[in-house]
């Protein structure tokens, strides 16, 4: 790093974390003592798990400059899959959890490497073949479920979609007790950071999104890695539609079709991961979901019409996005 | 005495560290054709792009019919009656015939576009040429002939008195060129001055009225076309000592390792049947005009390309067709021309690019790239290379060219390759860092490496080769030995004027 860069890195964090103190304590004071309530803070992590999930897988995909749309429906198809699996297996316990999980993660990965297949086989655009798997996995869940949730028969899924992890410990601090999601959120972040910034397979990401032809020349496999990327989209998704089933008691095609998919890009592009590619991170997508999920709590919390919390969420991601372009801009001088 | 269509004087163009025109002066005659000829780099795009207003000269005046006139935009030049038709086609290949002729200058009818108007206007035009071309089909679905044929209509739609004509003939076939000789004669009898930019000996005398030649920035000869031998030209093309900046380059031996074989390599219609060998301690050069298929060349080496046919040995073991990792496996180096596109990703560290075509000696058993150990590679790198950054975390988009070329040699030199592609090694780079770049293949070559030298800049493969292999339209024309290479002799082969 130059001078001016670890100058600007700094201002950066300087100047985020500011804002973030500033709107706390605004927040904080306007909702009397509320906001920064422990239960309250558990609460935006509980409320943002799913978005940070999604976002995370396709933080990977448009690291490569890709994009991927079909996960809100993906959400909801896995959930109906792996509902309609936990109702027909004769299992119970942790078997049936496990077998239910892989079962949900290995139909998100399978559509994901259909998403794949005429991207890197046919050079088509993804935001053509994941539209086009929007909405066939959309209908396929409809069809499945024939239109209604599956109720889950068995109730063994009852703590991990609303549990709490380590309730005896958390209760005997006196601390609010950490919804087990959010246990789940945890360990995708960090499992999904050690995957794209110490192993190859990472660097191969944000190589080929830095420059794809470079990469192939180097001898790498870029259409593996693709196909890999939409396949961890699709199984993130795959995990949140089996925590949302967790959490309904029910696989529904309707769970995750609504704001999911746009709010995990908006998370992932507010998180600094650059569109055209090359550029991002999973702690920042982490940051990006965070800052959407705190934004809509206080503006709960101040009572602001819901229709002008829209408006006022669209504004900060065109807001953060300027300021990224912005701040690139001047450091391309 | 009546002014001349067009002058151009004393034209002076300097980029940072290279003086690309000095002191230029060209007249031309209405219905004059004016030949330009000059080596890759001779100034011949340079002097075009500033009579196009798409460059501004840093000196010197470009009179008019005798009046002095400010060329400041594209637009100014189009105003002023200069078109311009580049190698590169400027249509829209979706669009008709019609709709490119017209193109930002369509005839409107109340806010409309005036689609008969418009018709008339280009078939006007496309009669005057005695031309037929479909008009109202896509032109991506017209022959390259045939696109060229709308290019040269969309000038004249414009009313362009000077047409300047970048090597048109590099893209077509015989036919296609007979039809375009002819549309340059009908051109000529209407009063149009032509500016006309060849490589081929074969053209000139056909077409040419005056040829001027153009060496290092300057025009160094122009004659009428009839007193003006191909000899003479070639002469006058070269017509310089070698630069004296490669250093001494050891004797081959004879009876080294092939380590390079190429047999019957054909990617049709980039080149065709190409076959030679690079031994140990072995530069090959070569040489060709752009576009002649050198690189492609390369490329169906280091399987970035997949051959029609032939095949690739290294070390005596043949490498699979289009498999680049298996090819930087056996040994091979490719270090592209193009270094920004395809030699580095700019938005990475220094040490993120250095390791990246062998990232999987990095990783440890536990799966993770042990970063200690690849900063210290990279480390060793920079100081071996020296190269001028300030630390290996450094984004090479930061860096100077002749130090991101630097870069793309560290990233090969850490896997241990024995064979070594270079493709325009030395392009937009500094003197210092040329020499170095030499140094560093002399050093190579002690290591036992074979090396092959692809170039525009044919003093370099001269200077850098222990043979130089001329490329000719996708076939090796000839082959030197580093003494019988002489700069008239690959000249002649690469153009055509001898065989």
């Amino acid at each position: 790093m130059t001078q001016r860069d670890r100058l600007w890195y700094w201002l950066r964090i300087v100047a985020a974390l500011a804002f973030l103190v500033a709107m706390i304590a605004i927040v904080d004071v306007a909702s009397h003592g509320s906001f920064l309530e422990p239960s309250n803070i558990v609460r935006v992590l509980r409320q943002i798990t799913y978005n940070c999930v999604l976002g995370i897988g396709q933080t990977f995909v448009i690291i490569t400059s890709g994009i991927d749309l079909s996960v809100g429906s993906l959400v909801a198809l896995t959930g109906v899959v792996a509902a309609l699996f936990a109702n027909s297996v004769h299992l119970t316990g942790f078997p049936l959890i496990a077998a239910t999980l892989i079962v949900a993660v290995a139909v998100g990965c399978a559509a994901g490497w259909v998403n794949a297949l005429p991207v890197v086989k046919l050079n088509l655009p993804p935001f053509i073949t994941t539209l086009a798997m929007l909405e066939m996995a959309l209908g396929a869940s409809f069809i499945l479920s024939h239109g209604r949730p599956v109720a889950l028969q068995s109730s063994d899924f009852e703590n991990t979609g609303i549990g709490s992890f380590m309730g005896g410990v958390t209760n005997a601090l006196h601390l609010p007790s950490i919804p087990v999601p959010v246990i789940w959120m945890l360990v995708v972040i960090v499992a999904a950071s050690v995957l794209l910034n110490r192993t190859r397979f990472g660097r191969y990401v944000f190589a080929i999104g830095g420059n794809e032809e470079a990469a192939r020349l180097a001898g790498i496999n870029v259409a593996r890695v693709k196909t890999t990327v939409y396949m961890i989209s699709g199984g993130c998704a795959a995990i949140v539609g089996f925590l949302y089933m967790a959490l309904f008691s029910s696989g529904s095609p309707q769970t995750g079709t609504g704001d999911e998919l746009l709010e995990s890009i908006a998370a992932v592009v507010v998180g600094g991961t650059s569109l055209m590619g090359g550029r991002g991170s999973v702690i920042g997508t982490f940051f990006g979901a965070l800052l959407i999920g705190v934004l809509y709590n206080a503006m709960n919390l101040l009572n602001v019409d819901s229709y002008l919390q829209k408006v006022l969420l669209g504004a900060v991601i065109l807001l953060a996005v300027v300021l990224d372009e912005l701040r690139k801009r001047y450091l391309a001088k | 005495m009546l002014a001349p269509l067009l002058e151009m004087r004393g034209i002076g163009k300097s980029f940072p560290g290279v003086r690309a025109l000095s002191d230029v002066s060209l007249t031309l005659a209405a219905g004059e054709v004016l030949v330009l000829v000059g080596e890759n780099g001779a100034g011949k795009s340079t002097l075009m792009r500033i009579l196009a207003g798409a460059l501004h000269a840093d000196s010197g005046q470009i009179s008019i019919d005798g009046a002095p006139v400010e060329i400041d935009s594209p637009l100014r030049a189009q105003h002023l009656g200069i078109g311009m038709i580049y190698q590169e086609f400027t249509l829209v290949p979706q669009l008709t015939a019609v709709a490119n002729v017209t193109l930002g200058a369509e005839p409107t009818r109340g806010g409309l576009i005036d689609s008969r108007a418009a018709v008339q206007r280009a078939m006007r035009v496309f009669d005057e040429l005695g031309l037929r071309v479909p008009l109202d089909v896509p032109v991506a679905k017209l022959s390259v002939g045939q696109q060229q044929l709308v290019e040269i209509a969309k000038v004249l739609a414009r009313s362009a008195r000077i047409i300047v004509m970048d090597e048109p003939t590099a893209a077509l076939a015989d036919r296609e060129i007979e039809g375009l000789f002819a549309i340059v004669a009908i051109l000529r009898r209407a009063g149009v001055g032509i500016i006309y930019i060849s490589h081929r000996m074969e053209e000139l005398s056909r077409i040419a009225d005056r040829i001027a030649v153009m060496r290092d920035g300057s025009i160094v000869e122009t004659r009428p076309a009839k007193d003006f031998s191909g000899e003479d030209i070639i002469r006058a093309m070269v017509g310089r000592k070698l630069d004296s900046h490669f250093p001494k380059l050891p004797p081959a031996a004879n009876d080294a390792a092939v380590r390079l074989q190429v047999e019957g390599l054909s990617r049709t219609p980039a080149f065709q049947d190409v076959a030679f060998r690079v031994r140990a301690g072995e530069i090959v050069g070569l040489a060709g005009l752009i576009g002649a298929g050198r690189t492609e060349i390369l490329r169906a080496i280091a399987g970035a390309d997949v051959p029609d046919r032939g095949e690739v040995r290294i070390d005596d073991r043949r490498l699979r067709p289009g498999d680049i990792a298996g090819a930087i496996a056996a040994g091979v180096a490719f270090i592209t021309e193009d270094r920004k596109a395809q030699g580095l990703v700019l938005g990475m560290s220094v040490r993120e690019n250095v390791s990246l075509a062998h990232l999987a000696d990095f990783v440890d058993r536990d799966l993770l790239i042990d970063v200690t150990r690849e900063r210290s590679a990279a480390t060793r790198m920079i100081a071996d290379l020296q190269i001028r950054t300030p630390s290996t975390e450094q984004l090479v988009r930061n860096l100077s060219g002749g130090t991101q070329q630097k870069v793309v040699l560290a990233k090969w030199l850490l896997g241990n390759a024995g064979v070594f592609l270079f493709d325009e090694p030395t392009r937009g780079i500094d003197i210092g860092a040329k020499t170095e770049i030499y140094k560093l293949m002399l050093e190579l070559l002690a290591r036992g490496a074979a090396i092959v030298v692809a170039s525009s800049d044919l003093p370099e493969v001269l200077g850098m080769a222990h043979r130089v292999l001329v490329v000719r339209e996708g076939r090796i024309a000839a082959e030197f030995v580093r003494d019988d290479a002489t700069p008239e002799k690959v000249i002649a082969v690469a153009t055509g004027a001898a065989a």
